[in-house]
């Protein structure tokens, strides 16, 4: 086993670990914590694949924007442990988990069909995601999405504001 | 490393994703728990798009894929901060977060 294989492992670990405790832990503030940790350990997957642009565009937008966003929803509202509902059942919710792994099954048993498995992705090499690259590519052959994407930034900008309005 | 293990890598989260849509009843969970799925769809189009490039000769090949990342990005940071919006709006109205409370569009 090489560095890149045992860095796979543990980065799928920490991944697949922090995503089972965002669903199982009962405290809001711990789920967006263990969250950031999910996103921390992809951007790691990004940088073994050598994707470095989206490597950082995912630690700056989503563990520092978005996950502070929710942290902040988190906080004003003053949820914590004690004021989540109780279940009711607990069959129903053995029954959703059951139904979710489920969807896993099939999928899995989907792609073990299919003859894409076996062939190597490369890591640690390749200029496809450096920013170099990928900046050039968006100034020139993606400029009107790029900018079409500003004009959503600002609707959603607007819609945010006139929704959390207090006087619609 | 092989594809398959990005797969099932990235099935694993996602299907992670809709056990949490399923089970909990708290809205900004549920939310998040779609910003998980979403992950896992971006981290399998960055695998498939390295894929792309070890099997082209083009050195640059799968760098299209990559922006399409860029953009799923772009749009989920709009969309996050509309839903919270809108669950900031229904805290206000029913004090909770619960989504079981919202099982009819009218009062």
């Amino acid at each position: 086993m090489n560095v890149t294989e045992i860095l796979f492992w543990v980065l799928s670990v920490l991944a697949l670990g922090s995503a089972i405790m965002v669903v199982a832990s009962k405290s809001p503030v711990h789920s967006i914590l263990f969250l950031i940790i999910t996103f921390f350990a992809i951007s790691g997957h990004y940088i073994l694949l050598n994707a470095q642009f989206l490597a950082i565009v995912n630690i700056i937008v989503y563990a520092g924007a978005i996950m502070v966003l929710f942290l902040f929803v988190v906080m004003l509202m003053n949820l914590n442990a004690e004021s989540a509902p109780p279940q009711k059942n607990k069959y129903i919710l053995y029954g959703r988990t059951i139904a979710g792994a489920s969807l896993l099954l099939v999928l899995v048993a989907a792609i073990k069909q299919t003859t894409v498995t076996g062939q190597m992705v490369e890591t640690n090499s390749g200029s496809a995601g450096l920013i170099e690259n990928l900046g050039k590519l968006l100034f020139t052959d993606y400029v009107f999405p790029f900018e079409i994407s500003s004009v959503l930034f600002l609707s959603a900008m607007i819609g945010a504001v006139v929704i959390s309005k207090k006087e619609a | 490393m092989p594809i398959n293990y990005y797969i099932f890598l990235a099935l694993a989260l996602f299907t992670i994703g809709v056990i949490g849509v399923l089970t909990r009843r708290n809205a900004i969970i549920i939310f998040m728990c779609i910003e998980l799925m979403l992950n896992a769809a971006n981290l399998l189009l960055v695998a498939f798009s390295k894929l792309h490039t070890a099997t082209s000769n083009i050195a640059t090949a799968g760098s299209d894929a990559q922006i399409f990342v860029f953009f799923i990005m772009i749009v989920a940071a709009a969309e996050v901060s509309v839903g919270l919006a809108i669950i900031v709006m229904m805290y206000r109205n029913t004090h909770s977060v619960d989504v079981n409370f919202l099982n009819r569009l009218k009062n």
